[in-house]
């Protein structure tokens, strides 16, 4: 909301110190974003008259033009074409700091020679007074400009751009700024004096209004004007709506507007010839019931729609926009002024359906107050007979079928201390709610308290909490104390979840794994590429009103963001790339089960599941670029690798079992199975997947259920002691056929007692080893916790373990 | 006889300064000191001499040998010491060739500040919790005094799962951490203080100061005698925690529907330190939370009795700390996830 502090001070006095006003404001809860002086240094700027405009005697787009400044004349040189004898224009002498038409810089106004004729001075445009981007016509003043005045004294300014929240709508209007600075400044507040002749005949026999929705319109006012003249509007009048932004149209629409900006009453003006019947009714509109608005674009209405129709068609979109064919021209005579209240729920529905956002719409769809429409409605009368030279019909039309009772609202010096912390004296709370212009009275229902009733202005005011916060905020919030909770600490709990993040963050980063979050929201299309196959495995969820395709569908994995972070970030990296990501995907859930909350109703809806994943993707070379390292690239048993080091720092031993993971190369990917669970999967991303994703190298994929983990993760661990007796060691190698898994001679290995440890150190195929065979190289390690252990022990129990070895596995040992 | 020995001594010692490599003090020892030497060739001589002389000689030769021993190896520790030097000279290292980087992977700059914020809030005795994403409108809006065609709903452009015109039931994402305010106090009694990160979403077109997803972090304190100057203690507290002890911190009258009366926290601009500038808008002030005393229509919904308890709401943007801390001016590069920008926190 913009507010010109000229305007504002025909309300309320404005203490000359901008900043420490706008402060003020801030600080109560009006934040003043930006502040902007318009003529400042408009030094050797006066208003002059133009009393001769003959062409330059060598160019045909230039104008020799007569300024009458009062005590001098002045003959300049002018390009613009819009100068004619009789404006007022703002002219600036020679010395005088102008912003530069063309480079956009502040400049020294100089003597020039324009064409062989000499220029001392200028007409200015509004561009190089600052005012806006317009530099193709000079600014004509209002005929009533005061020759000669300097201009910074007839339209300098400062203009407050505020950001009005959403529960004051009242502020959207000077006057509810006014009352504001009022009562930040202890200055008192001038309202507008209204007061008008009325003409004999009354207003009933020129209309009648009917409302059919007294819910969407809870009061509808009326006046009327006859004998009007359409005209320009007087220049105090152009100047304000100016400052706000508003371009001038004529004196009838001006005031609508003005009076609009004023008291924040949105209010539209008839053309009263133009209207059928003399009869207006406000109902919804029927679906497919058409109006040309004021902007001139045909609008197909629906139910939604609250409409003010007369007895042939619709006049107006109530609270949106008036018709075109019975809007205010230049030929009309007689006008209806309509102030009426609308529910602010029917002018949002009403808004957003027909995507027509105005001044109007925005104040109606905050929610404004009923009785303010028979005050704005008397003010514009006022200013309408005042400025158009028509006469007013008798009364005012003011039907009013949504009148509520006032509520009082009870408060004590207690209740703000409770809330506030802020010790705050009776007598204080009552003097400053009664500049907000709240009636307070003294009351014996609570001790030391008063009753309170809302000015009509404050619709937003409902509850003690709200008072509350009225009267601190005059005082100030700075006012308020500082204190530590001195509550009681609700009892701590172990987060075991948080614990696991944490630990598994802390780790991958350890390993050189970068953290990355990716977005929720992905498409279908990157889902579709993670797999192999055609079909999606679950049917991810949609939004119902996505920004972009990129990003329509919950993502029911993390592989699509990871993969294409890696992508993006493979084509400026020349080394290894690891990425992990720990959060949320999202798996629809189609049952009925009765909700918990009762609020709800039971329905086929339901909360997708949201399921907290580990993914972790990496490639490329192991080591970074460096005169020492090799530069094996990563495989899967790295990724298999990093698995089992996590489990490890969980406390956790898995078993890996082949795996047909869509999005991973068949035989060389795994499950990942916690106590018989299915856990996670490790593997090499599919070739077809990562050509879709634009990937190269080959790419080792990770993904863990961190809930699984969770469950399986054992948080109560015993100590196991130290060993006391030497191990014994002995290698082995073994051939084997080739189809045999090595888990299947391990587990017969670890089967056996004594033996502590069996390490996989070689696998070798090739010479030496038989067509279809394979040669292990283990080395077991024997220990016993109660003695020292001899080599014929040790002997025996291999000498069995290679039995059992060859009866079920068919091995042999190497030569 | 002294002399010519004494002669001998200075001879040797002569030769031993001449002696530059661990080869040739051999050969010296051999030459001065060794069984064929001029000095031990002199010792033998004595039997010849008569006692009296014998003794003073014996003493003076057996004085220079010792005395020539143990320059020897005064000599050869000397050279040992050289010859170590100059060997390292030569097969030494060069110290400056790069070493063998350990791998370093960095938590997201988003989670790193998160947990700062977590830790400062955990000191003060506030719970972690978290949320879902996808809400009901009821938790998102309707329970937080928000009802439908609300004028503070334009302040949260949404996604909808559902279209919204399906009332409390319509799912969405939400828009802020706030409906885990009432999924908390559904569950719990008083005392609550309970801190709730998570990822919010706002349809909202991207630029460099706006992105549709981003986190909050959601503090919510309930109990007897809460009021607002423990709301200003606890935020001017984690202010100073995360900016600073020095940094100014500003409390505000502002609104937002589900706390009443409604707060803003600012502190002074970490750029220009207040004077005004681009970063802050000129105000001199960076807007770091939202806060408030908890609503009692919010309380009621609840079951919590607002004439007993009282609580305050805080709510905060995440990505806003590490962009003024780090000068960091697109908020999209946290979700571009390019390592030469992660890398660098
Ligand atoms: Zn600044």
């Amino acid at each position: 909301m913009y507010a010109s502090l000229k305007w504002l001070g025909d309300y309320v006095d404005i203490i000359p110190k901008h900043h420490e006003l706008a402060d003020k404001l801030t600080m109560a809860g009006m934040e003043v974003k930006a502040i902007q002086t318009i003529g400042s240094n408009w030094n050797d700027v006066v208003v002059g008259h133009v009393t001769a405009v003959t062409p330059h005697p060598n160019a045909d787009k230039l104008h020799l033009v007569t300024v009458n400044l009062g005590s001098q004349q002045i003959t300049v040189v002018c390009g613009a074409p819009n100068i004619r004898v009789g404006q007022k224009v703002p002219f600036a002498k020679t010395g005088a700091k102008l912003i530069d038409g063309h480079t956009g810089k502040i400049a020294l106004l100089k003597p020039a020679r324009i064409r062989g004729i000499l220029s001392e001075g200028m007409v200015c445009s509004e561009k190089e007074l600052g005012i806006s981007e317009n530099h193709d016509n000079i600014l004509v003043l209002s005929s009533e400009a005061p020759i000669g005045m300097p201009l910074d004294d007839y339209m300098g300014d400062v203009i407050f751009d505020l950001d009005v929240t959403p529960n004051r709508p009242d502020c959207l209007s000077m006057i509810g700024i006014a009352r504001e600075i009022a009562a930040l400044t202890g200055k008192p507040l001038h309202l507008p004096q209204i007061c008008y002749e009325e003409a004999e005949k009354a207003i009933s026999q020129f209309i009648s209004v009917d409302i059919i929705e007294p819910v969407l319109c809870p009061r509808y006012c009326a006046s009327l004007i006859t004998g009007v003249k359409v005209a320009p509007s007087p220049g105090w009048l152009q100047q304000y709506l100016r400052s706000y932004g508003m371009r001038p149209i004529n004196n009838v629409v001006d005031i609508s507007n003005y009076v609009m900006l004023e008291y924040g009453q949105p209010l539209h003006t008839f053309d009263y010839h133009k209207l059928n019947d003399k009869q207006i009714i406000i109902r919804r509109a029927k679906d497919g019931e058409i109006i040309v608005s004021l902007d001139e674009i045909k609008r197909t209405l629906t139910q939604n729609n609250l409409i003010i129709v007369d007895m042939k068609k619709p006049v107006a979109i109530a609270g949106l926009m008036g018709g075109f064919d019975t809007g205010v021209t230049s030929t009309t005579t007689a006008i209806l002024v309509e102030s009426a209240n609308f529910n602010r729920g029917a002018i949002r529905r009403s808004a957003e359906q027909l995507n027509l956002q105005s001044e109007a719409s925005i104040r109606f769809g905050k929610g404004l107050n009923p009785d303010l429409p028979p005050i704005a409605l008397k003010r514009a009368t006022q200013l309408l007979l005042q400025l158009t030279g028509g006469k007013a019909a008798e009364g005012i039309i003011d039907i009013y079928p949504g009148k509520t009772a006032p509520h009082a609202i009870l408060l004590s010096s207690k209740e703000v201390k409770r809330l506030s912390g802020l010790k705050v004296n009776i007598n204080e709370i009552l003097r400053i709610l009664n500049t907000l212009g709240f009636e307070c009275q003294k009351t014996d229902s609570v001790p030391a308290g008063i009753s309170v009733l809302a000015p009509y202005w404050r619709s937003d005011i409902k509850c003690a909490a709200d008072l509350a916060e009225e009267v601190i905020r005059i005082i100030g919030y700075d006012k308020i104390p500082i204190t530590r909770l001195s509550a009681s600490l609700p009892p701590q709990k172990f987060t075991p979840q948080r614990s696991l993040k944490q630990k598994l963050r802390n780790t991958l980063i350890g390993w050189g794994f970068q953290e990355i979050l990716t977005y929720s929201l992905t498409s279908l299309e990157k889902l579709q590429k993670l797999s192999s196959k055609s079909k999606l495995r679950i049917d991810p969820l949609q939004i119902a009103n996505p920004m972009t395709k990129k990003q329509e569908y919950l993502r029911t994995t993390l592989r699509a963001g990871l993969l294409t972070a890696m992508a993006n970030n493979q084509k400026h990296e020349e080394t290894g790339i690891r990425l992990f990501e720990i959060g949320k995907i999202f798996l629809p859930q189609h049952s009925t089960a009765i909700r918990k909350n009762q609020n709800l109703e039971t329905g086929e809806k339901e909360l997708p599941q949201e399921k907290e994943m580990l993914c972790i993707a990496f490639g490329g070379s192991q080591g970074d670029l460096s005169w020492r390292d090799d530069r094996k690239s990563f495989d899967f048993f790295d990724a298999k690798g990093v698995v089992e080091g996590l489990l490890k720092q969980l406390g956790l031993v898995s078993v890996f079992e082949p795996c047909d993971d869509e999005g991973l190369l068949l035989g060389k990917s795994a499950n990942v199975i916690l106590d018989g669970d299915k856990a996670g999967v490790v593997g090499n991303l599919h070739p077809r997947v990562a050509q879709a994703f634009e990937l190269s190298d080959t790419i080792c994929l990770i993904e863990m259920d961190l809930d699984k983990l969770m469950s399986k993760t054992n948080m109560a661990k015993r100590y196991q002691p130290i060993p006391q007796f030497p191990s014994i060691t002995r290698d082995i190698a073994l051939v084997i056929d080739r189809q045999v898994a090595f888990q299947q001679v391990e587990n017969i290995i670890q089967g056996f007692p004594l033996v502590k440890k069996a390490t996989l150190f070689d696998v070798y195929t090739g010479k030496q080893i038989p067509e279809g065979k394979k040669s292990f190289a283990i080395r077991i390690i024997y220990q016993s916790a109660k003695r020292t252990l001899t080599e014929k022990q040790i002997d025996k129990i291999q000498q069995q373990m290679l039995n059992k070895l060859h009866r079920e596995l068919g091995t042999t040992l190497r030569d | 006889m002294i002399k010519s020995l004494e002669k001998l001594r200075l001879e040797a010692l002569a030769e031993l300064e001449q002696v530059s490599e661990l080869k040739e003090l051999e050969s010296w020892r051999v030459r001065c000191t060794g069984k064929k030497s001029k000095l031990t060739q002199a010792l033998r001589s004595l039997a010849s001499l008569p006692l009296d002389e014998r003794r003073k000689i014996g003493s003076l030769a057996n004085e220079i040998k010792v005395d020539l021993e143990l320059r020897m190896d005064e000599k050869k520790k000397f050279l040992e010491e050289e010859h170590m030097a100059s060997f390292l000279k030569q097969e030494g290292l060069d110290i400056t060739l790069p070493g063998k980087l350990m791998p370093t992977g960095r938590l997201h700059p988003v989670t790193q500040a998160l947990d700062e914020i977590c830790s400062i809030f955990t000191r003060m005795g506030f719970q972690i919790a978290e949320g879902p994403d996808v809400e009901w409108d009821y938790y998102n809006f309707e329970a937080l005094n928000i009802p439908p065609e609300h004028p503070a709903r334009d302040m949260f452009a949404t996604f909808w799962v559902d279209s919204k015109e399906t009332g409390e039931s319509a799912r969405l994402l939400r828009t802020h951490t706030s409906p885990m305010q009432i999924r908390i106090m559904e569950k719990e009694q008083p005392p609550i203080r309970v801190l709730v990160p998570g990822r919010t979403y706002r349809y909202e077109a991207t630029d460099a100061t706006h992105e549709s997803m981003f986190y909050q972090v959601e503090g919510l304190a309930i109990d007897t005698n809460i009021t607002m100057a423990d709301l200003k203690g606890t935020l001017f507290e984690f202010c100073h925690c995360l900016f600073g002890e020095e940094r100014k911190v500003r409390f505000r009258c502002d609104y937002f529907p589900f706390v009443e009366p409604g707060v803003e926290v600012a502190v002074e601009c970490l750029n220009c330190h207040g004077k005004g500038c681009r970063l802050c808008g000129y105000s001199g002030w960076l807007e770091i939370l939202g806060a408030g005393m908890v609503h009692p229509n919010v309380l009621k919904r609840v079951a919590i009795d607002p004439e007993k308890y009282t609580g305050f709401a805080f709510g905060m943007g995440v990505e806003r700390i590490p962009m003024l801390c780090y000068g960091i001016d697109d908020i999209r590069l946290f979700y571009n996830n390019d390592i030469r920008f992660l890398k660098q926190f």
